[in-house]
Parts: structure tokens; C-alpha cells; sequence
């Protein structure tokens, strides 16, 4: 009272906050997450897709709210959060971020707030067959690239396939593309409900923590989220948003009580390994990668050969049907998006045809690229001097001949440099395909940059290899410019 | 057609749109004959060789070859196509040989592929004709390491490696400087020999008087005038041959 007395203005200081028009609102606290993964995490809400909903939704609310601030929502790919918190995108990354070991080693995380088991998904009828990950050796097995499920199948002799997304792998189980998938048992309860014919075994593989992660120099921050995490905990507000959303289950109390005796603290993986272990045992998976990076480039581009040059003759010898045809499938293909027709390859003619993962990716970029040979074979074609046609149809050489003898070899000519260029090209877009659960070089390299929490090596190894398969290319289609000059008249 | 000709063109109509290019072409060659098809640029001379060779369908009338005759509209049958190409050879203006082959390639090319000849004939056929027409040494040399007059030599030998009884060629002394056109002259005569027609399009009336057996005048897509060189071209009887002579 003495101090109010001596300065009445004090107390004009103490009401200011409360009076929003002379004081700046904190700054909301930025969090990011993946809506893509879908509920009980983050999703669109269906009333208003402009905004998000989900348990995590609720806990970033809960935390924001303890630190005095509103929430804001940043959309991330779930693979890229850990870069993204470290770039400073946002101040907390959470939409399912399991607490390993790597994450710990390399950026700030809070304490737990949920106790998930990894469970194996099987087809119903394999229910009896497929208990435990022993029972599936030597059969495919998906999940979610970068996470603890992932890392667990990497130790196992199961042939592990790798999705970017948690609703494709038990839809390709249905359709018997998978033998099991192995994911969070959230995940897991969610997609059985909604795909019929799957059974979750009861057997819990592994044990697992979602944590908010942050950039690693960010501990000020994290102490203060722990201990908003800690007090809604004991208040109940955890437990209220775990039942509304229908994941409260009888791990989570005594999960909780561990928490706030501060025994659940430390991951329970075993200790991350060394990152210059970690490197060199990525560097043979990364040669394997692009082994496939290889294979699939070089088939697809025979693929697009042989069909560009089937496209190209119909093109420019076919009738009007076969030429609108052929014209309309150059236009539809060149139009839409390569990803796009991957997509609809493996998973929208899943109803029809059942394409194993690798042939799926092989004529989609084949396909694909077919449309773009086939402009590159039409205009060379069409560059071969029409003099030189009718002096060979004069002498007698069928249409076929004159293809064979005299267009054909002139047009190849003209058309292997931006063929070869193409085919560079082609190298790096087979990086699409792993959409399609391909694991190539540049999915292998976003598995070990998540893994070893920093994209400097990985990131610099892949551009290596990439370049060591491009660049001969390259030279190559500049060797055969020179030597290939287009014919002068 | 009389037993001697060759080649018998009646009435032949040709249109370009509204344009008509040829009106009526009336044209016979005879066994054995240079014939010298003469006139001003665009008087429709190259499209008479290409209705010829079906290279160009027309429109009226009728081009008649030994044992068989083309129609307008371009509907000739396979069979008549196939003989068409074994009666009729041609040497463009623009020599336009195979960019990707040398020269014997060029001149085996049918031989192998139309006639089924064993590649050492062929070779052997190419080498002598490519020889006789002063050019066996550039054999192996591809076409843009030639030069005009060895290219238009090696585009000879290959229509002659088909042996054909009529031989149309265009404008064949336009790139020629005056003592390669009399050596194409004298090459010319000898491809006669032994009962070859040649059909021959040029605005050259030196050429003409001395190496053709007779010439044909034409001028806006008709024939005006036509003899012996000598007669023709000494003394015109036309405006349009009276102007070509003028022109030269």
C-alpha cells in the first residue's frame, strides 16, 4: 500500500494488461503439425476445413493457453517436422512425434503426454498366422517411413515397405499388397473401423511417448511447456481431451503417474547411435537406393522409348481417329501431373488391377515420359528433309523401308540429345515414385536425414550419387551433339 | 500411244486451290530420246516430273507409262505403284541424298533392300557407276563432304543403280558452271545408249541445243511450242519461248 500511495501510477501499470487497446497481444505460439495424418491427431474440421481439430489440436491449445497465448495452427509434412521447428517455421512441432532417442539427441523435446504400443494389423484371416514379427519373416510388412515402427522393421528380417502416409498401408493390406502393417495403436483402432476384413493382434510389439518437439537451443521455452503438460496432468484437462477423442485406455493413468514421479523421462529405445555409425551404415542403403534409382530410370526410359516411338509414328503416319488419339493421350499425360498419375496408377486402379509397387512406378514414369519422347521423335521426324522421302519412295522402298532406311536412323539422330537430356531428368523424377512406397535414393536419404536429425550429410551424399549417374549423361548427350550435327540442307 | 513411246501425258490438269498450274499438258516422250522440257521458272515444269512419279496427284487427264497409266486424284493400286517405280527414276535439283549414309550407301541402298541384290553385287554395281560418272573416288565420302557437281553425280548413279527405263531429272544444270555442264551433257548422251529415255526440266537453251534430241516448250501450265532444239530455238514461233530465250 506504501508503494501505491508513493506511486499511484503503479497501479495504472497493473491494470494495463487487462486493457487490450494500450497493450500488444503476446504473439500466438506458432505449432506445427501434419492435418494429412488425419484424426485422433490433426485434422480438417469437417465443419470448417479452414480450421483443424484432434487431440493434439486440444494439448497445443492446453499449452498455448498455460503460456498465456492462442494457438496457431502451421500446416507441415509429418516427415519434415523435426527440420521445420529447427528452421524456425514454429515453436513446437506435435501431431503424433514419438519421443526416440535421434529427436532427443537433437532437438528439445517436452515430456510425454500419451503412451501408444506399436501393434501388428493383419487381415482377419491371417489373425492366427501372423502373432508376432517373427511369424512374418520374409513377408511384407508397411508402415510410416520415419518413425520407431519403421526403425523396428529395419532389425527384422521382413520385407519392409515404406509409405508416406498411415492410410495407404491398410488399404494395401486389404488388397493383399502387404501381409501386416505395424503402427501406433491409435492408427491402427481407427483404420480397422473404417476398412473391413483387418484384425489388430493383441500383442503389443513395442511401447512408444508422444512428445511436442523444439529447436535444440529452445530448452527455455520447452521447461515452461513442461510444466503446462505436468499441471494438466494433475488437473485432469489430459485425461478430459484423451476421452473425448476415444484414446483413454488403461496404459494412460499409470503412463501419467510415471510422468509426474519423473520416471518416464528418458525414451525407452536404446541409446541413439553414434552419428558417424549412423552415416556409415546408411552409405550401403544409399548405394542400394540408387541401385533402384538406376534400374527403374533405365526401364522406364526403354519403356517411354518404345511407346514414344509408337506414339510418334502414329502421329505422323496414322489416320485422323488414331492420330486424335494419340494426340489427346500427349496432351492429357503432358497436362497432369506425374504425381498425380502415379497415384491413380497404384492406388485407383487397385480396384481393377492390383500393380506390385515397383511395375506401378515403372509405367507411371514410363507412360509419362513416353508423351514427352513421343513430341521429341514426331519433330525429328518431321525434320528429315522431305526430298530425301520421295527420292527413296522413287526408287522403290516401301513406307516401312523408308522409315526404317532413311527417316528413322536421321530422326534417332536428331532426337538422342534431347533424349539423353531427358533421360537426366527422368533420373531425378524417379524421386517421385516413392510416393508409390518405392524406396529410392532420395527416400532412402529423407529416411537417414530423419534419422540422424540433420539433412548436411545425407543431403550432400545423395547429391553426390545423383550427380555421379547424371553427369556422364550429360557429357554423353553433348559428345553425341558434336559428333550428330543435324544435316546441313 | 504409239509402240515407241514411252511416256504419253493427255490433257493432264493440275490445280493449286484456285490456282491452276498446269492446263492441260500434252507431252509424249519417245525410246531412246533426251527430251528437253524447257520454260520460265513456274511454268509448271517440276510438277509435271512430280505428277510423273505420283509424287503429286492431279487433277484431269492422264499420264500413260508401258503398261500403265495414272489417274487423278493420286488412287493408283499397290501393283501399279510397284511398277511405276521400277519404269520411272528420278534426280531431283537438290541432289537430296541420305545425310546419314556415304555415297555407296546412297547408290545400294535399293538395290539391296528393292531388288534383294547380295551386297556384293550391289557394291560392285555401285562402284563401277559411281566410277563412270567420274565420282568412284568419293566413294566413301558422306554427302556434305561433297560437292554440288559430286553430289548431283552420286544422286545419278543411285537412280541409275535401279536401272530405269525412264529417267526424269530437274533441273540438272542449274549448279553447274558451263565445262561440268557440257561433262553432264556427254554423260547424259551416254546414259542413253541402249535405248534409255531421259525427260529433262531446264531453262538452258545452250544445254538444249547441243545434247537434246527434241525440246518441249511450256509456259503458264501448257505446252506452246515443240520440235527439234535447233528449229524451236532458233527460231521461236511463241511470245514465252521468245521471252526464255530472251531471259538467257
Amino acid at each position: 500500500m506504501l508503494l501505491v500511495r508513493r506511486c499511484p501510477f503503479l497501479i495504472l501499470l497493473a491494470v494495463l494488461p487487462a486493457v487490450p487497446a494500450l497493450h500488444a497481444a503476446p504473439p500466438p505460439l506458432r505449432w506445427g503439425g501434419d492435418a494429412e495424418g488425419g484424426a485422433p491427431y490433426v485434422e480438417a474440421d469437417p465443419n470448417d476445413p479452414s480450421r483443424v481439430r484432434g487431440f493434439d489440436v486440444e494439448v497445443a491449445g492446453e499449452i498455448a493457453r498455460g503460456l498465456g497465448r492462442r494457438a496457431e495452427f502451421v500446416q507441415v509434412a509429418f516427415n519434415s517436422i523435426d527440420q521445420s521447428v529447427e528452421r524456425g517455421d514454429f515453436e513446437i512441432g506435435m501431431s503424433g512425434v514419438e519421443d526416440t532417442p535421434a529427436r532427443r539427441a537433437a532437438h528439445a523435446v517436452t515430456i510425454p503426454y500419451y503412451e501408444f504400443h506399436e501393434v501388428l494389423t493383419v487381415r482377419a484371416a491371417d489373425g492366427d498366422r501372423f502373432r508376432t514379427l517373427a511369424d512374418l519373416r520374409g513377408h511384407r510388412v508397411g508402415t510410416l517411413g520415419a518413425t520407431i515402427a519403421y526403425e523396428i522393421l529395419e532389425g527384422q528380417r521382413v520385407e519392409l515397405v515404406s509409405y508416406d502416409d498411415d492410410v495407404h498401408p491398410y488399404e494395401d493390406l486389404q488388397q493383399g499388397r502387404l501381409d501386416a502393417v505395424l503402427l501406433d495403436n491409435i492408427i491402427a483402432a481407427r483404420r480397422v473401423r473404417r476398412i473391413p476384413g483387418l484384425f489388430i493382434e493383441p500383442l503389443p510389439v513395442a511401447t512408444g511417448h508422444y512428445i511436442a518437439v523444439l529447436a535444440h537451443d529452445n530448452t527455455a521455452l520447452r521447461d515452461r511447456i513442461d510444466d503446462v503438460l505436468r499441471a494438466r496432468m494433475r488437473d485432469g484437462t489430459l485425461e478430459r481431451i484423451d476421452r473425448k477423442w476415444g484414446i483413454w485406455d488403461r496404459y494412460q493413468q499409470p503412463f501419467f503417474a510415471s510422468v509426474l514421479s519423473g520416471k518416464t523421462s528418458a525414451a525407452a529405445q536404446p541409446a541413439a547411435p553414434q552419428p558417424r555409425k549412423l552415416v556409415l551404415a546408411y552409405i550401403p542403403l544409399l548405394l542400394r537406393a540408387s541401385v533402384v534409382t538406376v534400374i527403374l530410370s533405365c526401364a522406364a526410359m526403354a519403356l517411354a522409348i518404345f511407346v514414344g516411338i509408337g506414339i510418334a509414328s502414329g502421329r505422323v503416319y496414322g489416320n485422323l481417329a488414331v492420330r486424335a488419339a494419340l494426340t489427346t493421350y500427349v496432351e492429357v499425360v503432358r497436362g497432369t501431373p506425374v504425381l498425380l498419375q502415379l497415384f491413380v496408377l497404384y492406388y485407383g486402379l487397385s480396384v481393377v488391377i492390383r500393380l506390385p509397387a515397383f511395375l506401378a512406378a515403372l509405367l507411371g514414369l514410363g507412360l509419362n515420359y513416353a508423351a514427352y519422347e513421343s513430341e521429341i521423335y514426331r519433330g525429328a521426324l518431321d525434320a528429315v528433309p522431305r526430298g530425301q522421302l520421295e527420292a527413296a519412295r522413287i526408287l522403290g522402298l516401301t513406307e516401312g523401308q523408308v522409315l526404317r532406311f532413311v527417316r528413322g536412323p536421321q530422326a534417332f539422330r536428331l532426337a538422342l540429345a534431347p533424349m539423353t537430356n531427358d533421360f537426366v531428368a527422368l533420373l531425378k523424377d524417379s524421386s517421385l515414385v516413392s510416393v508409390i512406397t518405392v524406396v529410392e535414393l532420395t527416400k532412402q536419404t529423407q529416411i537417414f536425414a530423419t534419422n540422424i536429425g540433420s539433412w548436411v550429410v545425407p543431403g550432400l551424399l545423395c547429391a553426390a550419387l545423383y550427380l555421379a549417374l547424371s553427369l556422364p549423361l550429360s557429357r554423353l548427350a553433348r559428345t553425341l551433339e558434336v559428333r550428330w550435327k543435324a544435316p546441313t540442307s | 500411244m504409239e509402240s515407241a513411246d514411252v511416256l504419253k501425258i493427255d490433257a493432264l490438269r493440275l490445280l493449286r486451290g484456285k490456282r491452276e498450274i498446269l492446263r492441260g499438258v500434252q507431252l509424249a516422250a519417245h525410246r531412246g530420246e533426251l527430251l528437253a522440257l524447257m520454260g520460265l521458272s513456274g511454268g509448271g515444269k517440276t510438277t509435271v516430273l512430280r505428277c510423273i512419279t505420283a509424287l503429286e496427284p492431279f487433277d484431269a487427264g492422264s499420264i500413260a507409262l508401258e503398261g500403265l497409266v495414272l489417274h487423278p486424284g493420286g488412287t493408283a493400286s499397290r501393283a501399279v505403284m510397284r511398277r511405276l517405280r521400277r519404269q520411272v527414276g528420278m534426280v531431283f535439283q537438290f541432289p537430296s541424298l541420305f545425310e546419314h549414309m556415304t555415297a555407296i550407301e546412297n547408290v545400294t541402298l535399293a538395290p539391296l533392300h528393292v531388288n534383294r541384290e547380295s551386297k556384293g553385287d550391289a557394291e560392285r554395281r555401285a562402284m563401277d557407276l559411281l566410277a563412270s560418272l567420274g565420282v568412284g573416288h568419293r566413294a566413301n565420302a558422306l554427302p556434305r563432304e561433297l560437292s554440288g557437281g559430286e553430289a548431283q553425280r552420286v544422286a545419278i548413279a543411285r537412280a541409275m543403280a535401279m536401272d530405269p527405263p525412264l529417267l526424269l531429272m530437274d533441273e540438272p544444270t542449274a549448279s553447274l558452271d558451263p565445262a561440268r555442264r557440257g561433262e553432264l551433257g556427254e554423260t547424259l548422251v551416254r546414259l542413253k545408249s541402249g535405248g534409255r529415255t531421259l525427260l529433262i526440266t531446264t531453262h538452258d537453251d545452250d544445254f538444249a541445243r547441243a545434247f537434246a534430241d527434241r525440246v518441249v516448250i511450256l509456259a503458264e501450265g501448257e505446252v506452246v511450242e515443240e520440235g527439234p532444239p535447233r528449229a524451236v530455238l532458233t527460231n521461236p514461233k511463241h511470245p514465252a519461248t521468245r521471252a526464255l530465250l530472251a531471259h538467257e
